[in-house]
């Protein structure tokens, strides 16, 4: 009946917040999370592996916060312009998470850091290119990257 | 539904203001640091500025007043910033990736080519080894 839980509960809530909160909306919206989620079981994608799920909002809270930092320190590089000047480089991070919705939720959290970006992966070393804005300290972008990140990332995936 | 202003109460309408001129303004910093960067790798950080905190200051105001002002909770905002959020990597690495192969077919000095990586990537490996 329900091949993706997450999923159909996520179509749901989606139907209801772009209509309105009636019985009405409940049940139709109920239909068609059901309906789009045997849709999805027919393409049969691999399914993620959620094991520690309740690691999500520590992840979540920590990336809002890193997030707002970010967000800072990049207005800063801007607005004192090139007289100062900042260190833009690349860093090549070989990587131990390879399962694919992890992969994706780590290019997702370093993308929407502003300051770093994820350029490439290759699948076949198992590592990726990462790009960052102003970088003072190459082993603690590396650290931050490992400990803060792909360790929660590797303990909820697995 | 036509709300007005006069509705909101005025500790209401400071908060709306504030996330309002938060996100607009980082959206703001991120097209002035677009135009300035020096190169395409520095200029792709500038737009992540709105796509994070200018999208979600500007969400966090439009849920606050609606809210407020129709007197019933409003969030479908939260998909806005959800859909942005999940979109942009893609477009991201498409640029990324077309900008590296460009740079990387004309010998640019500062892009890391392929050889470089595998190599970085291997004596990476060799020092985690022997560190554990």
């Amino acid at each position: 009946m329900f091949p993706y839980p997450l999923l159909t509960i996520a179509l749901l809530v989606m139907w209801l917040l772009l209509n309105d909160f009636t019985l009405g909306h409940l049940l139709l919206g109920s239909i068609v999370a059901v309906f789009a989620s045997w849709g999805m079981a027919a393409l049969r994608p691999d399914k993620p592996k959620l094991r520690k799920w309740y690691l999500l909002p520590k992840l979540f809270a920590i990336v809002m916060v890193d997030v707002i930092r970010s967000n800072l320190a990049v207005s800063w590089v801007i607005l004192r312009g090139r007289t100062r000047g900042h260190h833009a480089s690349f860093i090549n991070l070989p990587l131990d998470i390879d399962d694919p919705t992890a992969l994706a939720v780590f290019a997702v959290i370093i993308t929407s850091t502003p300051g770093s970006a994820w350029l490439e992966y290759d699948s076949r070393r198992r590592s990726v290119l990462i790009h960052v804005l102003d970088l003072i300290d190459e082993d603690e972008w590396r650290d931050q990257l490992k400990n803060r990140y792909e360790k929660l990332l590797l303990e909820i995936f697995s | 539904m036509i709300y007005s202003a006069a509705d909101v109460p005025v500790w209401a309408a400071a908060a709306i203001a504030f996330f309002l001129l938060f996100g607009a303004l980082l959206a703001l910093i991120g097209a002035i640091g677009f135009l300035r960067l020096p190169t395409f790798y520095e200029r792709i950080h500038a737009p992540t500025l709105s796509t994070s905190w200018g999208t979600g200051g500007i969400m966090t105001a439009s849920i606050l007043f609606f809210s407020i002002a129709g007197g019933r909770l409003v969030a479908h905002e939260i998909l806005i910033g959800i859909f942005i959020t999940v979109t942009t990597p893609v477009t991201f690495m498409l640029l990324a990736r077309a900008a590296l192969h460009r740079d990387r077919v004309e010998n640019h000095p500062d892009v890391p080519t392929r050889a470089e990586l595998v190599v970085s990537t291997i004596q990476d490996r060799a020092s985690d080894e022997k560190g554990a």
